[in-house]
């Protein structure tokens, strides 16, 4: 197990060589210029347009750019936002518990209801039960976000007015972020109500994020369980006389669920492309929202910062994921 | 942090409390400030959340209008050369105080020269007091080689010395870039060794002074106790951020904010229905044009861009482009601007009467290129569907039209160029209400290669604009302003189409809010009915 971690731990070295050439290279590749943009409709002259290159070391040929910005890297310096000209590191780690605490909450929420809808619509096959799931999935896996986010915006929180319409929780609260993650702060915070209004804002967003993975979910567990049912083994267990719960919860679903956890891992990345929609429909202070915005801007500190940042998260997840597989599987082990 | 958190305690706890006694507005704004320096930045969103609400300057817009009144500043005097400003402060004006400054004295003129003088001198210890600050607005404005220095008479008293006179000064002091900021504070920041906190915890002398701000999600603010025009009729005021224009029109109805800005133009029928909703609207000053390049043939003769503007239908194009909430443009200025000269006709739309001028001029077979931004601006919210009808119009009258487009940054860089193939369509909006800050900006000479998208540069125009910089009242500047419009209009650089219309819908127990036709949302006066 320990080699096995090791040779993952050493695959990150060339991985987050590569992306920090992707991330650097990438928003360069794009037509515009963050100076221009800085100037707008105002334009400037040609002189002090030279002088901002200057400042900004944009002047330099792109391999010294990079090698700058790969020895800041290594000092831990991932430089200041051209725009809010705050450091890089401190406005992401501003944003990320928003993004974290709805990213969870919406796995969570896709895990518990896909792996049992997946389950049941396994085991009955065919039934009417089974048929409406995989018909919501697919519906589910297709859906627009951003049209789906208006949607459910639109009935539950203009018509019927049960839940906020965007925002992390009411106004009327206003404590200092300890955690980042409201759930937790609104508790800390002791106001009466206020955690209470955290939920109720979570909800849509959560829904509105959870849609595609819960369907991925759903589909994978059922296809994974249908796979194993027809196993010998489940046949023995079932021929043992073993009660059905214990032959699918134990025999079945332990099997079933290797193909599932690689399933989740790879939804983190879909959960943080999801993100920069949801966050912009909900108007959550979240990384997918500030990515956006400074892709736009061609902030190409936020921009190669944010998405080796995002690259890191991304390959820890996978790593955690691997290690549960190996312990899951041990066959993988080796 | 413990004053913090006690401070926010104390804040909920009003709040909370006494909803009855605390007046919160909440302003659902439509993106999240840059900092809160706004000499730093360019864009309006900036503007709104801190040099309206945190800070004053030397002279003011009067709300609603672009009329130049005494803030900061008492009176101000000009010098009979032009080159002297005299500028008396307004005594007994005191910073905010917060948890996290608290002044010792109150406004003077140290502060005044600290304002500029980090502005425009390069060795000033705060000209980069952050990483890459750069002062585009004050630069954009050429404030650079126009002030020579800045003086201190008295400690109540500044004296700007400038190069050259220039009429618009005082206008450009009304500025968000001419905030006046805190000599004390930023001494204070110095000595701490935290000087970037002047970008992110701001103190001015404002209606309102800064609470806290979640980046992307909410910024705080309260009313300034010891304002020196008299504390706001609100306690509290809350930007909560959302970008989606859908989205915040939800907000307002559901009664989450009381203000909001930029309504989708399709949404604004049914926010008129509402009967919760109030919804304002006034002419933008801006204009949305189609700037020929004067110096390619055959677009150096003026018949032929007559001829042209004359097969726009300028009409369908407010239909579908504008969605009603505009208005047809004949002059380079908007109709709210002064000097705007009304007594000029129109080029009349009319096909067959742009045909045979075109022959006239000689021409045949004419094809050409017409640029459209990718971007939505308000004096252009959609410049490809805007292309498109002129492609329409102009394939009426025989001229075939290529359109073409590039990324922003691009497309304001390469529209510069003198040789430039085809027609831009591009816009302005006002920086200071003053015709200047469109004539010369955008069609004098000085800005061929620059701003000047006609590369258009006429002696006699220019000379009309050059002139009336040098003039100090605005009845002798209006005059010479009326007469170059005629120019204008004879030589048609420009196929001035559009100036649009601003809507801005806010709940019925918001009292007293003015819109501001330079596009900034200011809270100051504003007050919710019980």
């Amino acid at each position: 197990m320990l080699r096995f971690l090791i040779y993952r731990l050493a695959l990150l070295v060339p991985t987050f060589i590569g992306v920090s050439i992707i991330a650097f290279s990438f928003i360069r590749l794009l037509p515009g210029d963050p100076i221009l943009l800085l100037a707008g409709e105002r334009g400037m002259s040609e002189e002090r347009y030279q002088q901002l290159r200057a400042l900004y070391g944009f002047d330099q040929p792109l391999y010294v750019q990079y090698f700058n910005y790969v020895g800041d890297l290594l000092q831990g310096d991932l430089g200041n936002s051209i725009v809010t000209k705050r450091p890089v590191l401190d406005e992401f780690f501003t944003l990320f518990p928003a993004t974290i605490e709805l990213s969870l909450c919406a796995i969570i929420v896709a895990i518990l209801v896909g792996v049992p809808a997946g389950v049941i619509a396994a085991v009955r096959r065919g039934s009417w039960f089974d048929q409406s799931i995989m018909g919501a999935a697919l519906v589910g896996y297709s859906m627009p976000i951003f049209w789906w986010g208006l949607l459910l915006i639109i009935l539950f929180s203009g018509i019927l007015g049960w839940t906020p319409v965007s925002g992390r929780i009411s106004l009327i609260y206003f404590f200092p972020p300890v955690t980042g993650l409201m759930l937790i702060d609104s508790l800390l915070s002791g106001q009466a109500g206020a955690f209470k209004s955290a939920v109720s804002h979570l909800i849509l967003p959560t829904v509105v994020l959870a849609t595609i993975p819960l369907a991925v979910i759903a589909r994978q567990t059922r296809s994974a369980m249908l796979e194993v049912l027809g196993e010998d083994y489940v046949r023995t267990a079932r021929s043992k006389g073993l009660p059905p719960r214990r032959v699918i919860g134990l025999h079945a679903l332990r099997n079933a669920l290797i193909p599932v956890i690689t399933t989740i891992g790879l939804q983190v990345g879909v959960l943080l492309a999801g993100a920069i929609l949801t966050e912009t429909i909900f108007s959550w202070p979240g990384i997918g929202k500030w990515m956006v915005d400074s892709v736009s801007k061609r902030d190409y500190e936020v921009v190669q910062g944010g998405l080796l940042l995002i690259a890191a998260v991304i390959m820890i997840v996978n790593l955690i994921v691997d290690v549960l597989y190996g312990l899951v599987n041990p066959k993988i082990r080796h | 942090m413990k004053r913090y958190s006690f401070a926010a305690a104390l804040l909920a706890a009003t709040m909370l409390g006494g909803v009855a006694n605390a007046k919160t507005l909440v302003y659902c704004s439509e993106g999240s400030p840059e900092g809160f320096d706004p000499a730093l930045y360019t864009a309006g969103t900036t503007f709104d959340a801190s040099s309206k609400t945190i800070y004053n300057r030397l002279v003011q817009f009067e709300p609603g209008t672009t009329n130049t009144v005494p803030g900061l500043a008492e009176s101000w005097e000009v010098s009979d050369d032009g080159l002297e400003v005299t500028f008396k402060l307004r005594p007994g004006v005191k910073f905010h105080t917060t948890d996290y400054f608290t002044p010792s004295r109150d406004f003077n003129a140290d502060d005044v020269i600290f304002t500029f003088e980090r502005q425009r001198v390069a060795d000033h210890p705060f000209h980069a007091y952050v990483e890459g600050a750069s002062w585009e607005y004050f630069n954009g404005m050429s404030m650079p080689d126009l002030i020579k220095s800045v003086e201190k008479v008295d400690d109540m008293t500044v004296k700007f010395v400038l190069n050259r006179p220039e009429a618009p000064f005082i206008a450009n002091m009304a500025m968000d870039f001419a905030s006046v900021f805190s000599k004390e504070y930023a001494d204070k920041l110095s000595e701490g060794g935290n000087v970037s906190d002047l970008n992110q915890k701001p103190i001015g002398t404002g209606p309102f002074k800064f609470v806290a701000y979640q980046p992307d999600a909410v910024i705080r603010y309260a009313a300034h106790a010891d304002y020196w025009a008299g504390k706001q009729p609100i306690d509290d005021l809350v930007f909560a951020i959302a970008t989606d224009a859908s989205v915040r029109q939800q907000k307002l109805i559901a009664g989450e904010c009381h203000v909001t800005p930029y309504p989708n133009p399709a949404d604004i029928e049914s926010l008129k229905a509402n009967d919760q909703l109030n919804v304002m609207e006034q002419q933008g000053l801006n204009v949305g044009y189609l700037a020929y390049n004067t110096k390619v043939a055959p677009f150096d003769n003026a018949k032929v861009r007559k001829a042209l503007n004359m097969a726009i239908n300028k009409e369908a194009i407010l239909d579908a482009v504008f969605q009603g909430a505009g208005q047809a443009a004949k002059n380079p200025i908007p109709p709210t601007m002064w000097s705007y000269n009304d007594a000029i006709e129109d080029d009349p739309y009319d096909p067959d009467a742009a045909k045979a001028m075109l022959a006239e001029a000689g021409v045949s077979d004419l094809s050409m290129k017409v640029w459209a931004m990718p971007v939505q601006r308000p004096y252009n919210p959609n410049a490809r569907r805007m292309a498109e009808l002129i492609q329409e119009d102009f394939g009426n009258i025989g001229v075939e039209v290529e359109i073409v487009s590039y990324e922003w940054g691009e497309y304001l860089e390469r529209s510069k160029a003198e040789d430039r193939d085809g027609a831009v369509l591009l816009g302005w909006t006002g920086d200071n209400g003053d015709p200047d800050n469109f004539l010369a900006v955008l069609l004098g000479c000085d800005a061929v290669g620059g701003a000047n998208r006609a590369q258009w540069c006429n002696d006699e125009f220019n000379g009309l604009i050059q002139k009336a910089k040098t003039l100090s009242t605005q009845e002798e500047r209006a005059a010479i302003y009326e007469e170059a419009q005629v120019v204008f209009k004879r030589e048609a650089p420009w196929a001035t189409i559009a100036h649009s219309v601003v809507f801005m819908p806010m709940r019925k127990e918001v009292q007293g809010y003015k819109m501001d036709p330079l596009g900034g949302h200011a809270f100051e006066g504003v007050d919710l009915a019980e």
